[in-house]
């Protein structure tokens, strides 16, 4: 008799790392973009794209093994992914679990989409956004991004 | 420290204080040596003609100097040297700057990087406080700012001057009224933070449909430097035009403001016409420059 592929498992579980979850379909690319993370960085990586959630219809997960990730970058993770639950694995036991907080100023993540802002320039400066209800505003020039955040992610 | 970057940044209260102490300066009410020792350093990337000379006039009224930055082309800056270099060298040779940079944001930068305060001259298509101020002060010698109806004409999307006017009107109250060429409209982040304060506005297809119904109507250049492209500058210039005729049917005390240079927006027929306040408006300057050098200064 045939047997059944397994169901569930679609990436292995990972030793010591950390396990990114509940990323809203199909963002899990930006989460790795967003956290610095790609295929020349020397991380071992699995991602889970449009896994099905009972929760969340459509999610990502992504695995990547001997890095925990810091509060400040899991934060980061909350512009595109405000829904993201962070495990810090050790030992393939879930040693800590973090929540995603959307941060009230974003700095050095995204880039201003106007181009005659000075974050633009050869400048020492980082772009800086403040977190509103609308959405994300530059703090030189008041632009205001209020959708397709991963594309200006720097 | 005090900058001044965005009306946005200067409460209510600071604005009615540096409106009061602008009316009593143009009354002569002022110490003429307030400001004596006290070096302003002017630093225009951009072209300015009104604004740079009312602030060099409002230093020298009040017994300051004034340092400039010339010529870009006689300047470190042709050497590449960044806005922040440049900020951080001229903090220490004055007591206070003032900006004009074609960068917006640009101001913003400039008070992280300087040890003294800085004035918002224009930061491209940001802000401009001073403008504003002034033009503040303008309306409120014909009338109290509270309530009023006040029609924008022109370019609403790069003005700048348009721009901090209605955030800065949207404190009292008012009506704005827009009417613009296609394209031009005021942007939409802006639309939302006024209709956030309870701002009402009310898009116009046409002067004549709401003319008869404003206090005071503030004209603005279309302006060539701020497109992108010439083809878009071409297809909205010379769209419209103030006569003697739009201004038939006008209220008693409505007002007709320009933050000038004007180009063809205004007929100079017109400027004979009681109603015109274009050219107080940019005497105006002076007094209320005046008043903002004593408050970063002091």
């Amino acid at each position: 008799m045939k047997r059944k592929p397994e169901e569930g498992l679609l990436i292995s579980p990972i030793r010591n790392g950390t396990v990114i979850d509940h990323i809203d379909g199909g963002e899990g690319l930006s989460v790795l973009r967003i956290l610095g993370i790609t295929g020349r960085t020397t991380e071992s990586l699995s991602v889970a794209t449009n896994v099905e959630s009972r929760q969340m219809g459509k999610k990502d997960i992504v695995k990547i093994e001997n890095r925990e990730l810091l509060k400040k970058e899991v934060d980061r993770i909350s512009l595109i992914a405000p829904k993201a639950s962070i495990n810090i694995i050790r030992e393939f036991q879930v040693r800590e679990k973090i929540g995603v907080e959307i941060p009230s100023e974003v700095i050095g993540v995204i880039r201003c989409p106007n181009p005659g802002c000075i974050s633009n320039a050869n400048e020492p400066i980082q772009s800086s956004f403040a977190c509103q209800k609308r959405g994300y505003r530059c703090r030189y020039c008041d632009t205001l991004i209020t959708r397709d955040i991963a594309s200006y992610i720097i | 420290m005090r900058h001044i970057i965005s009306i946005n940044e200067v409460s209510t209260g600071e604005i009615d204080d540096i409106l009061d102490r602008a009316s009593a300066i143009e009354e002569g009410d002022f110490d003429p040596d307030a400001l004596k020792g006290k070096i302003l350093a002017n630093l225009f990337f951009e072209p300015s003609t009104r604004t740079q000379m009312s602030f060099v006039s409002a230093m020298l009224r009040l017994g300051g100097k004034v340092i400039n930055l010339g010529s870009i082309e006689a300047s470190s800056i042709v050497k590449g040297e960044t806005l922040a270099d440049t900020i951080r060298v001229v903090s220490g040779y004055a007591d206070s700057i003032v900006l004009r940079h074609p960068k917006e944001g640009a101001a913003r930068l400039a008070s992280e990087f300087s040890d003294v305060p800085v004035i918002n001259a224009g930061d491209g298509a940001g802000q401009h406080p001073s403008q504003t101020l002034l033009d503040l002060f303008t309306i409120r010698q014909s009338m109290p700012l509270d309530g009023i109806n006040v029609g924008f004409l022109g370019d609403l999307r790069y003005g700048r001057t348009a721009h901090s006017l209605a955030s800065a009107l949207s404190r009292y109250g008012v009506t704005i009224h827009t009417i613009t060429p296609p394209g031009l409209e005021l942007p939409p982040s802006l639309t939302h933070d006024l209709l956030d304060t309870g701002t009402k506005i009310v898009v116009h297809e046409h002067l004549e449909d709401i003319i008869a119904d404003l206090d005071v109507l503030y004209v603005t250049r279309i302006q060539r430097e701020r497109f992108p492209d010439p083809g878009a500058y071409a297809s909205v210039a010379h769209g419209y035009r103030v006569t003697p005729e739009t201004l038939a049917d006008v209220s008693e005390r409505f007002i007709l403001m320009h933050p000038l240079p004007r180009v063809d927006e205004i007929d100079p027929a017109v400027d004979t016409m009681p109603c015109a306040q274009y050219f107080k408006q940019a005497r105006n300057g002076v007094p209320v420059r005046m008043a903002m050098l004593q408050k970063v200064l002091l």
